[in-house]
C-alpha cells in the first residue's frame, strides 16, 4: 500500500514521544523521591 | 507503583486496540488513500493538547486569584503534558503533508499558529526554570500562561477564519463535513484512549510537582538549621 511507511512512521514517532516523556517523568520522580529521603534523614540526624 | 504500572499496561492495550481499529476497521479514504489514517492520531492529539492547555489556563487563573500552590502544580503539569501532545501534532502533520502536498511544511495560519503554540508553552516552562523564588515563579508563569492560552482559540478557528492550505474542519465543521460512521467510531475511540493517556501523564506529572515542592520545603528547613 502506497504511503503505509509514512503512516507507520507517524504512529511510531507519536508513541515514541509519549514513551520518552513518561520515562522522563518517572526518572525525575525517582530522583526527587531519593532526594526527599536524603533530606529527611539529614534533618532527623540533625534533630537527634 | 504496581497500580500505576497496571494502569499504564491497560492504557497501552487500549491504545494498541484503537490503533488496530484505525488501521483495519476504518475504511481507506478515497482521495488520499492510506495516508489519511494519520488523521486519527493527529486530530486526537490536537484535541487532547487543547484539553491540557485549557487545564493549564484554569490552573493559572486559579493561582492568580487564590495563590494556592496546588493550582500552580496543576498548571505546570498540564503545560508540560500539553507540550508532549502538541509535539506529536507537529511531527505527524508534516509526515502526512509530504506525500499529500509535496512539501513537509508551509507557513499558513493554522500551521504557524500551532508552531507558535508549542513555542509559547516551551517558553512558559523555560520561564519557570529561570525564577528560583517559588511564589514569584508561580505568579509570573501564571500570567504568562494566561497570555499563552490566547493562541488556543486562534489555532482552532484559524481554518474557519482564514484561507489555509491546511484541510477545512472535518469534526464540528460546516454542512457537508463529517466522518463516515466507522471512521467516526475509530476516531472517537482513539481520542478516548489518548484522553486516558493524558490523565495518566497529568496525574504522574502532578505528583512529581508535589515531590518537588516537598524537596524545596525540606531544603529550606535544612538551610534554616
Amino acid at each position: 500500500m502506497k504511503n503505509l511507511d509514512s503512516v507507520l512512521a507517524a504512529y511510531l514517532a507519536g508513541w515514541a514521544i509519549f514513551f520518552v516523556y513518561y520515562i522522563s517523568v518517572s526518572q525525575r520522580m525517582g530522583a526527587l523521591r531519593e532526594e526527599v529521603e536524603r533530606l529527611k534523614t539529614m534533618l532527623s540526624k540533625g534533630k537527634s | 507503583m504496581l497500580k500505576s504500572a497496571l494502569k499504564a499496561f491497560v492504557l497501552f492495550v487500549l491504545i494498541a486496540a484503537t490503533a488496530y481499529l484505525a488501521f483495519y476497521y476504518a475504511p481507506i479514504e478515497k482521495s488520499m488513500g492510506v495516508i489519511q489514517k494519520i488523521f486519527y492520531l493527529h486530530i486526537s492529539c490536537a484535541f487532547s493538547a487543547f484539553v491540557a492547555f485549557g487545564t493549564c489556563f484554569y490552573g493559572n487563573l486559579r493561582y492568580v486569584f487564590t495563590r494556592e500552590p496546588k493550582a500552580d502544580w496543576l498548571a505546570v503539569s498540564a503545560a508540560e503534558v500539553g507540550l508532549a501532545f502538541i509535539s506529536v501534532v507537529l511531527v505527524s502533520g508534516p509526515i502526512w503533508a509530504h506525500p499529500v502536498w509535496g512539501i513537509w511544511w508551509t507557513w499558513d495560519a493554522r500551521l504557524t499558529l500551532t508552531f507558535v503554540l508549542g513555542l509559547l508553552y516551551l517558553s512558559y516552562l523555560l520561564l519557570r526554570s529561570m525564577i528560583e523564588e517559588p511564589d514569584k515563579r508561580a505568579l509570573f508563569s501564571a500570567l504568562f500562561g494566561i497570555f499563552a492560552f490566547l493562541d488556543v482559540p486562534l489555532v482552532y478557528f484559524s481554518i474557519r477564519w482564514w484561507r489555509t492550505q491546511h484541510p477545512q474542519p472535518v469534526i464540528l465543521g460546516g454542512p457537508g463535513s463529517g466522518l463516515e460512521p466507522r471512521m467516526r467510531v475509530s476516531y472517537l475511540l482513539m481520542w478516548g484512549a489518548l484522553t486516558g493517556l493524558l490523565i495518566l501523564l497529568l496525574s504522574a506529572r502532578y505528583k512529581l510537582e508535589g515531590l518537588r515542592a516537598s524537596v524545596e520545603d525540606l531544603r529550606r528547613e535544612a538551610e534554616v538549621r
